[in-house]
C-alpha cells in the first residue's frame, strides 16, 4: 500500500516542467507590460528579459513597481496589456498562482512568511516539489530521496540545527533563509526574491549574499532589493525601475554613475 | 491496532476514546439489565440526554475541523446539521403510514391538514431506510460544495466567510417555516413511530441509538486526527496561518478548503441524522443562527484546534445548559455569553489548554 502511493507522490506536476523551453537561453520575457490600479500607472510599458541562470537585482525608489511586476510574475495581479512568457512556450498571463509555483516560479514576499506553527521540517516538507492535489496529500508520505533533499537544503540555508524547532521561534533572518529554503525544495527554474535582507545583521547579510550567489546558474534569480552595498555585492546585471518602467540596466558601476539614476534617487529627495 | 497508532501521541483523544467505549458497554447494561431500583440504574431519560451529547460533540468536532484548523469560520454549520436532520426525519415520517392522526397511508399529517393530495417528488424515496441515509450525507455536502466552491473561488474569507454562512443557515430557517417548501413548516417534523421497524420509544432501540452514536464518534474522530495527522493537514494548517505563502508554492488553497468544508458538513449532517430520533423532533428552529454561533462557543470553551477539546466543550457547556436551563433559565444566555468571554480572554487555547503541557501551539 504505502509502496504504491510513494510511487505516485513521486510525480512530478506533468507537462509544465518539458514546456520550459529556454534554447534562446531566456528564462523569462515580460513585454509591454500596463498596469493601473483606479488610475494610477503602477507598471508603463515594462520590458524586462532574463537570462537562464542570471542573477539579476532590480533597484528602484519607492513607487517604481517592483513589488507590482513580481505580482504580475507570479499571478497575483493581471497586467491591463502585455506579454508575459516562462521561456518560450509557457504563457503565464493563462495560469493562476499554483500552476505557475508548479511550473517552477517561486516567489520570496518582502516580510519573512513562513508557517510560524510548524517545524522548519515540515515547512520545507510542504515547499517539497511533488503532486500538490488535495487527494495525495492525504494519503502522502515521505521517501528517502525526498528526506535527503530536505536535510540537504537545511544544510544550504544553514538550520540543520533549527531542524525540529517552530519556524515562528526562528529570528529574522532565520526565517529569510528559512523561506529560501523553501523555494529551493520546489526546485524552481526561476526564483523571485524581495528584498532578502531587509532588517538583517551585518553578518546575516554577507550569509544571504553568499546563499544567493551559491544558486547563480543553476538558477535564474531576480532580486529586488534597497540596499546597495548588498547589491553590489552580488550583482553583475542591475536594472533600475521607474515609474513603472526600466530606467537603465547594465552593470553596477555603469548604473551608479548614470547621470539619471541619480537623478531619481536623489532628485527625488530635493 | 490502527487506531491506537493514529492515537499514540493524542493523549486527550485516548481519553475520549476510552470514556466512548465505556459508555459504549455501561450506559446499555445500567439502562437495560440493571433494576430501577439499583444506584446503578440510568433513566432512559439520561440516556437519550447523553445521547443528544454526542451528535452534539460530532458537530463541534466538525466545526473544530474546520475552524481550528483551517481557519473557516463557519457560522452555520447548524445548517448541516439540521439538513441531516431533515433527512432523517422525513424517512421517519414516511414510516408512519396509517397511523398518523388523519390515518392516510402515504402523506405525512401536515399535508393533510394542509389539503395536499399528493406527495411532492422530493418527498418520494424516503420510505427506503437506504435511499435516506444516502441523503443524509448527499443533501448537505452538495449545499456545503455548491457554497463553498462559490466562496472560496472567491476568495472569500474572515468575518466576510462568516457572515454569509450565517446568512445562508438564516435564509434556509426562514424557507423551511414555509408552509408551501412542504417540510412540516413552523411545527417541523415529529410523532415518529419507528426506525426499521422497531419502535423509537422504546428503551432498546434508544440504547442502540446512543451506542451508534458513540461508535459515529469515535470514527468520526480518528477520521479526523488521521487527516490533520496527514500532509493534507499540514497544509490546511499552512493555509490557515499563511494563505498566499500556500498558495505561492503550488497548492490549489480554494480545493483544500471545500475538500474539508464538504467533509466537515458530511460530519455535521450525521451528527443531525443521528440527534433527531433522540430527541423526536426536527424544526426550522435547528436553522437559527443563534444554534451555530453556540457551536463556536463550545469549541472555543472546549479549546480549538485540538479535536478532543470541541468534543470537552461540546459535553461541558451543553451540560452546563442542561442544569441551567432547568433551574435558572433567564440566566443562561448571560452564563453562555461570560464562557465565551472569559474563555476568549483567559484561555485562549481553552479548558484542554490549561492540561496540555506540550506546548505544541506555542511560539
Amino acid at each position: 500500500m504505502n509502496k504504491l502511493l510513494g510511487s505516485r507522490i513521486d510525480q512530478i506536476p506533468d507537462s509544465v516542467e518539458a514546456g520550459v523551453d529556454t534554447r534562446h537561453g531566456q528564462v523569462l520575457y515580460l513585454e509591454n507590460i500596463n498596469v493601473s490600479f483606479d488610475g494610477f500607472q503602477a507598471l508603463k510599458d515594462l520590458n524586462l528579459y532574463i537570462d537562464e541562470g542570471e542573477l539579476r537585482c532590480i533597484i528602484g525608489p519607492n513607487g517604481a513597481g517592483k513589488t507590482t511586476m513580481m505580482d504580475v510574475i507570479t499571478g497575483k495581479t493581471r497586467p491591463d496589456t502585455g506579454t508575459v512568457f516562462f521561456g518560450q512556450l509557457v504563457d503565464l498571463l493563462k495560469m493562476d498562482e499554483p500552476s505557475i509555483a508548479q511550473a517552477g516560479i517561486c516567489r520570496k514576499f518582502q516580510k519573512p512568511t513562513v508557517f510560524e506553527h510548524q517545524t522548519v521540517f515540515n515547512n520545507l516538507e510542504l515547499a517539497m516539489r511533488t503532486n500538490k492535489n488535495v487527494w495525495s496529500t492525504l494519503f502522502a508520505s515521505l521517501s528517502g530521496e525526498q528526506l535527503d533533499l530536505i536535510d540537504e537544503i537545511l544544510e544550504t540555508i544553514g538550520l540543520v540545527g533549527q531542524r525540529n524547532f517552530l519556524a515562528g521561534s526562528l529570528s529574522h533572518g532565520q526565517k529569510q533563509w528559512l523561506e529560501i529554503g523553501m523555494l529551493l525544495m520546489q526546485q524552481p527554474k526561476l526564483l523571485l526574491v524581495d528584498e532578502p535582507v531587509a532588517g538583517m545583521t551585518h553578518q546575516e547579510t554577507e550569509r544571504t549574499a553568499e546563499l544567493l550567489l551559491a544558486l547563480e546558474g543553476k538558477h535564474s534569480v531576480v532580486v529586488v532589493e534597497h540596499d546597495m552595498e548588498f547589491v553590489r555585492s552580488i550583482s553583475r546585471k542591475v536594472t533600475v525601475l521607474h515609474e513603472g518602467s526600466v530606467l537603465v540596466e547594465g552593470e553596477m558601476d555603469q548604473v551608479q554613475n548614470d547621470r539619471r539614476v541619480a537623478e531619481v534617487y536623489l532628485g527625488t529627495l530635493c | 491496532m490502527f487506531s491506537m497508532g493514529l492515537l499514540k501521541n493524542d493523549l486527550g483523544g485516548r481519553i475520549i476514546f476510552y470514556l466512548l467505549a465505556a459508555a459504549a458497554i455501561l450506559v446499555p447494561v445500567c439502562n437495560l439489565v440493571v433494576p430501577e431500583t439499583s444506584v446503578f440504574y440510568l433513566s432512559s431519560y439520561t440516556v437519550t440526554l447523553v445521547g443528544k451529547y454526542l451528535t452534539y460533540a460530532l458537530l463541534a468536532l466538525a466545526l473544530d475541523l474546520v475552524w481550528g484548523y483551517c481557519g473557516i469560520l463557519s457560522l452555520g454549520h447548524g445548517a448541516f446539521f439540521a439538513l441531516g436532520g431533515y433527512s432523517m426525519g422525513m424517512y421517519l415520517m414516511r414510516q408512519i403510514g396509517e397511523r398518523g392522526v388523519y390515518g392516510h397511508p402515504i402523506l405525512p399529517d401536515f399535508m393533510v391538514f394542509l389539503n395536499w393530495k399528493e406527495l411532492p417528488w422530493y418527498w418520494y424515496g424516503f420510505d427506503q431506510f437506504w435511499f435516506a441515509m444516502l441523503m443524509v450525507v448527499l443533501v448537505p455536502t452538495l449545499l456545503a460544495f455548491v457554497f463553498g466552491w462559490l466562496a472560496f473561488r472567491s476568495r472569500v474569507t474572515g468575518v466576510y466567510l462568516a457572515i454569509i454562512t450565517q446568512a445562508l443557515t438564516y435564509a434556509l430557517m426562514l424557507a423551511f417555516f414555509l408552509n408551501e417548501m412542504g417540510f412540516g413548516g413552523n411545527n417541523g417534523l415529529t410523532d415518529f413511530k419507528d426506525i426499521l421497524g422497531f419502535n423509537i420509544q422504546s428503551d432498546a432501540t434508544r440504547v442502540v441509538i446512543f451506542v451508534l452514536s458513540c461508535v459515529a464518534l469515535a470514527a468520526a474522530y480518528l477520521a479526523c486526527r488521521y487527516i490533520v495527522e496527514s500532509k493534507l493537514g499540514r497544509v490546511v494548517l499552512a493555509i490557515r496561518d499563511a494563505e498566499d505563502r500556500t498558495r505561492f508554492i503550488g497548492y490549489r488553497v480554494e480545493r483544500f478548503k471545500l475538500w474539508i468544508f464538504v467533509f466537515s458538513a458530511a460530519l455535521a449532517a450525521i451528527a443531525g441524522a443521528l440527534y433527531v430520533p433522540q430527541v423526536g423532533i426536527i424544526n426550522p428552529g435547528e436553522f437559527a443562527p443563534l444554534n451555530s454561533i453556540e457551536v463556536v462557543i463550545w469549541v472555543a470553551v472546549g479549546g480549538r484546534g485540538t479535536l478532543y477539546g470541541a468534543i470537552a466543550g461540546a459535553f461541558l457547556v451543553n451540560y452546563s445548559k442542561t442544569l441551567l436551563t432547568g433551574s435558572l433559565p433567564e440566566v443562561w444566555l448571560f452564563v453562555l455569553g461570560s464562557m465565551f468571554v472569559l474563555s476568549t480572554v483567559f484561555l485562549p487555547k481553552g479548558l484542554v489548554g490549561l492540561f496540555s503541557k506540550d506546548g505544541k501551539e506555542d511560539e
